[in-house]
């Protein structure tokens, strides 16, 4: 999958499951300061994304994520590995 | 689309009673159990018998990895659990001085890594639905403590704080969490009591008499109905006005 693609669709999962301002969402955006997400909403995204592109993300390194761009990063390499 | 629950050791006793109960009021319910299959192969004739849907699962549900599988498989044939009740429950009782390792491990095991594994398994669908009912089956033991009993007590004491403490974590989501805490019920934990002890126990009930394993499960049903919508992190009392 192209990286643009796995932004893309995790943008809309982050508008859809989480409710957030679509235009507040750039990769160096951080969940938890700037887009004000709780960790159980942190938790909540990456079953999303575990669902979404059929990946499994393991707690230790969920527990790494802090970023928007993090996530596409992680998603991309379980993706391609 | 029927609500599905899952009770674990739901083949006898209270957690049979509680699948009966949360069947008659249109759940799926998937009834979990370690070892008893024909116990448990009875609530689910029985639950199917009057039009219900149930399914008998077997799990020890100490153990996480065995906990998951059944959880897959509750997905796979039922759907995604909606109502846990965390029922499955042991004794081993003793003095403290005289209590083995192994005695308080299997306890704490069965009784209380069973809550943590269950529960931390259902909340991933239960966050996905924003909607879950969490219920627990605690003891006036654990309130209150009993002579011989500091392994059980303990990990139904334990079962309270871990209530509390998931009910706040999760409860922005629609995802309650509660305790049911039975006193003296007629069931097999009970039936090993003899004639003296019952006696000196049922004086001690101001309703005068042990309790019935419906008289719990109802306590659960409604805890896990949308009545019920406003109550999280406590601990309904099913005892008869024992431990007033």
């Amino acid at each position: 999958m192209e990286r643009a693609e796995i932004e893309s669709k995790l943008t809309d999962l982050l508008v859809d499951e989480l409710g957030l301002e679509r235009d507040n969402i750039a990769m160096e955006a951080s969940f938890e300061e700037d887009l004000e997400v709780d960790s159980l909403g942190v938790v909540e995204l990456l079953m999303a994304l575990e669902d979404n592109f059929g990946v499994k993300i393991p707690d230790e390194e969920a527990e790494q994520i802090q970023t928007v761009g993090q996530a596409v990063d992680l998603v991309e390499a379980k993706i391609n590995s | 689309m029927s609500r599905v629950a899952l009770v674990t050791g739901g083949s006898r006793g209270i957690g049979r009673a509680v699948a009966l109960h949360l069947a008659r009021s249109g759940h799926d319910v998937a009834v979990n159990y370690a070892a008893n299959a024909a116990a448990a192969d009875a609530v689910v004739d029985e639950i199917t018998a009057v039009g219900g849907t149930a399914k008998a699962f077997r799990a020890d549900v100490g153990d996480v990895e065995a906990v998951t599988t059944m959880f897959d498989a509750v997905a796979e044939d039922l759907g995604p659990v909606a109502v846990l009740v965390n029922n499955a429950g042991i004794t081993r009782d003793d003095l403290l001085l005289r209590m083995s390792p192994e005695a308080w491990d299997e306890v704490l095991t069965t009784n209380l890594r069973s809550v943590y594994a269950c529960t931390k398994k259902a909340l991933r669908a239960m966050l996905r639905a924003k909607w879950g009912r969490i219920i627990s089956v605690g003891s006036v033991s654990g309130i209150s403590g009993n002579p011989g009993q500091a392994n059980y007590a303990a990990s139904k004491a334990g079962v309270i704080g871990f209530t509390k403490s998931v009910a706040r974590e999760v409860g922005s989501r629609g995802i309650t969490a509660n305790v049911v805490a039975p006193g003296f019920i007629e069931t097999d934990m009970t039936a090993e009591l003899g004639s003296e002890v019952a006696d000196a126990v049922v004086e001690r009930i101001t309703l005068g008499r042990l309790g019935r394993p419906e008289e719990v499960a109802s306590a659960v049903g409604y805890l896990a109905s949308d009545e019920a919508s406003y109550i999280t992190g406590q601990t309904i009392v099913v005892d008869g006005g024992m431990a007033l």
